[in-house]
């Protein structure tokens, strides 16, 4: 168990430690010069105008709903298509279901709307 | 006299596991480095040439020290960080967008075996960092964990742009994301294993277990070609690479989420990008053109194969216009996603009736 994780533990500190010392290195040489205006949010040179907390479309949320049905079936497929020459015909049959109970959902969606942008 | 070779373990042979397993980080790591860098190098240079520009020509020999100027430069810029951003969650984003990137090439296996004797006895070292049998599964966790860094870096700038790139991107890269992975569910009912090491394996097996057809590669490209273009554009969307980089789309929302960055921050996303096409070009020649395997020495196989796949993702950044928002999610929702789950029953049909 460890001979196959210790590396990927390792790797995954490497990755981080890579990160934050070129990140903590460049903010110690870097010119340090700040002025109100320079730290003051991007918006094309022009006086800001409200904040950027601001409402976007609900659309993302539906995205994002959608996306967690169809992750989650993706998690059942995986080891399922592994072991589908085992399984034979009953785990075709199995996920047959379990596809098309989600398709239907899918097209009452696509009929709905959702995954229209105008 | 035949041996059989031994393979390393960590409770029998500590010192000579750990120095291996430290050997192949280390090589794996600048490797990838390496060409990160020079992939930049490589993208200005090629769509100079296909634009009929000359590319950068002046920093050394053919301007082959640019990567290095441009990453001292940015090394030595002013950190902005935006008076009203979140602190800690300003700073974390690009880390988090990195780290994940690097941590894929963990379970990639570069190369066949390495044999090398020492004190008598035959070892067999895979050219791999760890052969985790979830490998596929490991990859798809880290690339998710990547819309972590992009989400954080939309929010903690407190910028309008950066806001509507980074919630842009999150829509985009899950998505996409949904149909990478379901495109690659029917490369696993073939191979039946999750391990990327067992899959290059099983594409060395003659084509359709027939003997006399064993001078044909078994790659998984012919069995699966759906699957294989399900998963270049998906993973192509996923990686935010034109013509599907709406998140950083310059002419409408600045620079997307990196709009606030700057110095070596601005550095990682880049880095994170190219690593990220690495990472794609490698699990793509894994997946469907049968690894380390061809008619060179494995590694050097690997390597045209993953840099065939950089310069193929190049070539269509040079070549296609962006696509409009709507036209994105159509795409993705209505055209790749259907095609995938009817690319698994088709293969789960053909592999039952066969």
């Amino acid at each position: 168990m460890l001979d196959i994780y210790l590396p990927i533990l390792i790797v995954i500190g490497i990755a981080f430690a890579f990160a934050i010392v070129s990140v903590s290195l460049s903010r110690l040489i870097g010119v340090k010069k700040p002025s109100a205006v320079k730290l003051a949010p991007y918006e094309c040179g022009m006086p800001i105008i409200g904040s950027a907390q601001e409402r976007f479309s609900i659309k993302f949320y539906i995205i994002a709903m959608l996306f967690i049905l169809f992750d989650i079936e993706a998690v059942f497929l995986y080891p399922w298509a592994v072991m589908f020459k085992r399984l034979g015909i009953f785990g075709f049959m199995e996920m047959g279901v379990f596809i098309i109970i989600l398709l239907v959902g899918f097209i009452y969606v696509w009929k709905k709307g959702a995954l229209e942008w105008e | 006299m035949v041996m059989t070779p031994e393979v390393l373990t960590l409770s029998e042979t500590p010192w000579l596991f750990t120095g291996v397993m430290l050997g192949k980080i280390i090589v794996a790591f600048v490797g990838t480095l390496l060409i990160v860098a020079y992939a930049t190098y490589a993208e200005r240079k090629i769509i100079g040439r296909m634009q009929t520009r000359m590319g950068p020509n002046m920093t050394g020999p053919k301007g082959l020290l640019q990567p290095i100027a441009d990453g001292l430069k940015l090394f030595f810029k002013e950190d902005i960080i935006p008076s009203q951003a979140h602190y800690l969650a300003f700073i974390l984003a690009p880390m988090m967008i990195l780290a994940p990137a690097f941590i894929s090439i963990a379970v990639i296996p570069f190369g066949g075996d390495l044999h090398f004797t020492y004190d008598g006895t035959l070892y067999e070292v895979p050219l791999q960092i760890t052969d985790l049998n979830i490998g596929v599964l490991f990859i798809v966790a880290m690339a998710g964990l990547g819309v972590y860094g992009i989400v954080l870096a939309g929010l903690a700038s407190n910028s309008k742009y950066s806001l509507l790139g980074g919630i842009r991107s999150t829509a985009q890269m899950i998505s996409y994301e949904l149909a990478a992975g379901l495109s690659i569910v029917a490369i696993f009912m073939l191979s039946e294993t999750l391990s990327m090491r067992g899959i290059v394996q099983a594409q060395q097996l003659p084509i359709w277990g027939i003997e006399s057809l064993s001078f044909l590669p078994n790659w998984y490209i012919f069995t699966q070609p759906l699957a294989f273009g399900l998963f270049v554009i998906g993973s192509m969307a996923e990686i935010n690479r034109t013509p599907f980089d709406l998140p950083e789309a310059e002419t409408e929302l600045v620079s997307g989420f990196c709009t606030e960055y700057s110095a070596m921050k601005y550095a990682l996303f880049f880095m994170a990008e190219y690593a990220n096409m690495i990472t794609v070009s490698a699990i793509a020649a894994t997946l469907f053109l049968g690894g380390w395997g061809g008619p060179f020495f494995g590694w050097i196989n690997f390597l045209i194969k993953v840099f065939a796949f950089m310069f193929f993702f190049i070539w269509i950044r040079a070549t296609f216009p962006r696509l409009r928002y709507d036209q994105l999610m159509f795409l993705g929702w209505k055209v790749l996603l259907p095609l995938s789950l009817a690319n698994i029953v088709i293969t789960g049909i053909a592999i039952l009736l066969w």
